[in-house]
């Protein structure tokens, strides 16, 4: 019985994912609305599966590895995958056009290129020579490893590194007191961040009989702290889960039903 | 002398007998009974995919400190018992993961105690077993445990469906207006009149992120408005997937204006995987290229503030837009507008005014207002000490 689900969701997904498309993209050299049409098809049924495994726990739909509803979580891997060399090849036709016209900006499309060719001979090396792209069995790394540590993974975090000068930037845009929703932005702020640091146990520092009553102050600017984090900034934020949540539902019943179009670039009559 | 000799025997013995300290003329104490497990069942566990047996049972009054509780399984007709599982005292429940669906189990449950002696004198207790009815595990038709949400689920579904029903049949309803929205053909016209491109960020995540597929609508009609105005679009993306589809939308909206000739490939194209090597990508675009409008919706981690400040320092109109509460400050201090949370779901309907998707956006306006005055219910009867309301709309 229990095979029989199992085929029953396998034979299902087949016809909906490989044999309907098959169809579509066939008949669509005739007709071809229905070529715009196949994928409201396959966007219906790529998206009531998972509601219904949600509800229905039934093996062919919904059991851990063999149902319906992962079989599609594996599918979607799986295209990403195939959907990845698509990205390569369009890195590598963009930047060689650009390096080849000289166009503004090709000595970075030419660093680019040089990296993804150097990266990538390294990783293909390891993966054909049984090295590996990490250690070698001494522990030296490989050329792989190497490139990572000493230039991708620098140069990665000093792009994360900018965060710092930009929320400084931000803060300065953002705390300026231009009208009363604005001031109640700065008041709050400047109170949350007094909260998070030992501004008074610093500011107490050389007169050590304030201490105590720093460490006082520091303490009660912690609890109003967490009273802003957990009252006000808490009700504000679930206010917009919410909103999201049912605008999200909303978004994705009118997909699965082929009433929003326009992520395919189509609009009212198309 | 045999006289003597039997008696010397007999004190030797008695002495023995004293110094080894053993009780003469008593037995070894029989260890406590252990008690049997109360109300013992075992059942297809529901609301699950099968392949799973749920035990439950009480524990008994008298269970002594340290005792567990052993389940055996067997196969009828046969009895052979193998152990299944040990389960502390005080949980009372264990799911057997191991059964196959459709075969018939008889399960047994006794207390054990390692550390009581038994009538052998040997380490180890067994108390009397409790034998299950037979019972086969088998898939189930619905969660019991998700009831409440199927049900809020089905509602939201009818307000949504007739609301869309209504405005099919012509009603007009009020939608407020959204200002980020309206700056879009304004933010586009501005790009035309510059000859500046317009640069659409569709966010970090694949197209299995619903924020992602928002965002791809969005796109639909940002194509649609630089195909109108022929203005150069630039979509760089992180993930492939959202890459292919991107492609496709734009492709589709040109050919929807009727300007396929103005379409090119590279107008949508693909950066990295990598989160901070895509920043750092689009970052000098805006910063070499000087975009006039950036479009920066979709579901941002880190990169939300890096962009946006990038962005604001080349003097760009931006228009971002995000679900996640985390990354939307640094949005609305960096961008001149944002669209918040249901916003950019609502993106797609309201910047095609058609009347159906318009309706939607009214259904989800009532579900809202339904879960208020719901919410608002709870508050009070929670305070009055009733706890329906929680849970009611506990999820599991």
């Amino acid at each position: 019985m229990t095979g029989l689900h199992f085929d029953i969701g396998r034979v299902l997904l087949l016809v909906c994912f490989g044999i309907v498309p098959l169809v579509g993209i066939i008949l669509g050299f005739f007709a071809p609305s229905l070529r715009r049409q196949l994928p409201l098809i396959v966007a219906f049924v790529a998206g009531i599966v998972p509601i219904l495994s949600l509800y229905i726990p039934k093996a062919f739909l919904s059991a851990p590895g063999q149902g319906m509803s992962p079989r599609l979580d594996q599918y979607l891997i799986i295209v990403a995958g195939f959907a990845l060399p698509l990205g390569v090849v369009n890195v590598i036709q963009l930047n060689t056009r650009k390096v080849g016209r000289g166009e503004k900006g090709w000595f970075f499309s030419l660093v680019l290129l040089i990296g993804l060719f150097v990266m990538g001979s390294f990783g293909v090396y390891g993966a054909f020579s049984g090295t590996g792209i990490g250690f070698l069995p001494n522990g030296a790394p490989t050329p792989f490893q190497w490139m990572t540590d000493w230039l991708f993974q620098p140069l990665q975090s000093t792009i994360f590194s900018l965060l710092a000068f930009f929320m400084a930037s931000a803060a300065f845009r953002a705390f300026r007191a231009r009208n009363v929703e604005a001031t109640i932005l700065l008041v709050a702020g400047v109170l949350v961040m007094a909260g998070r640091v030992p501004l008074f146990d610093l500011l107490a520092y050389p007169f050590p009989p304030l201490k105590p009553a720093a460490a006082s102050l520091t303490q009660t600017m912690g609890h109003l702290t967490e009273w802003i984090m957990d009252g006000p900034n808490s009700a504000a934020q679930a206010g917009i889960i919410i909103g999201s949540a049912l605008g999200a539902m909303a978004m994705a019943i009118r997909v699965i039903l082929g009433i929003e179009r326009s992520y395919l670039g189509l609009g009212k009559g198309d | 002398m045999r006289w003597v000799i039997r008696h010397c025997l007999l004190a030797i013995l008695v002495f023995a007998s004293a110094a080894s300290g053993a009780p003469s003329g008593t037995l070894t104490p029989p260890p406590p009974e252990l008690p049997a497990p109360d109300q013992f069942v075992a059942k297809d566990r529901p609301g699950d995919s099968g392949k799973a047996i749920l035990l439950t049972w009480k524990d008994p009054p008298s269970l002594p400190a340290g005792a567990t509780f052993e389940a055996r399984r067997a196969e009828p007709p046969a009895y052979e018992w193998t152990k299944v599982a040990d389960v502390k005292a005080g949980v009372q429940r264990y799911v057997d993961a191991t059964a196959k669906d459709g075969v018939v189990y008889r399960y047994e449950l006794r207390v054990h105690h390692a550390d009581l002696a038994d009538t052998l004198g040997l380490a180890g207790t067994i108390g009397p077993a409790v034998v299950s009815d037979p019972v086969a595990s088998h898939d189930n038709w619905i969660k019991p445990e998700r009831m409440n949400s199927l049900v809020a689920c089905v509602l939201f579904l009818v307000l949504l469906l007739g609301s869309i029903g209504m405005a099919g049949r012509g009603t007009q309803f009020f939608i407020r207006r959204i200002a980020g929205l309206n700056a879009v053909d304004e933010a586009i016209g501005r790009a035309t009149e510059l000859g500046r491109k317009v640069l659409y960020v569709p966010g970090i995540l694949s197209p299995g992120d619903i924020q992602t597929v928002a965002s791809l609508a969005i796109l639909g009609h940002v194509a649609r408005a630089t195909a109108r105005y022929g203005s150069d679009l630039d979509c760089p993306n992180r993930d492939p997937l959202t890459f292919t589809s991107a492609r496709e939308t734009v492709r589709s909206a040109y050919l929807a204006e009727g300007r396929p000739d103005l379409f090119r490939e590279e107008m949508v194209n693909y950066i990295t995987y990598d989160q901070f090597a895509y920043v750092a990508a689009v970052s000098g675009r805006m910063v070499r290229e000087r975009p006039a409008a950036n479009f920066l919706i979709g579901h941002f981690f880190a990169e939300a503030l890096i962009l946006a400040e990038t962005g604001q320092s080349t003097g760009a109109i931006q228009i971002a837009g995000t679900a996640d509460p985390a990354q939307l400050p640094f949005f609305v201090a960096a961008c001149d507008y944002t669209l918040i949370g249901e916003e950019l779901y609502a993106a797609g309907a309201y910047l095609s005014r058609e009347p159906v998707l318009l309706g939607s956006i009214r259904g989800t306006d009532l579900a809202k207002a339904a879960l208020l005055l719901l919410g608002l219910v709870g508050i009070v009867s929670a305070t009055l000490g009733h706890d329906w309301a929680a849970a009611l709309l506990k999820t599991q």
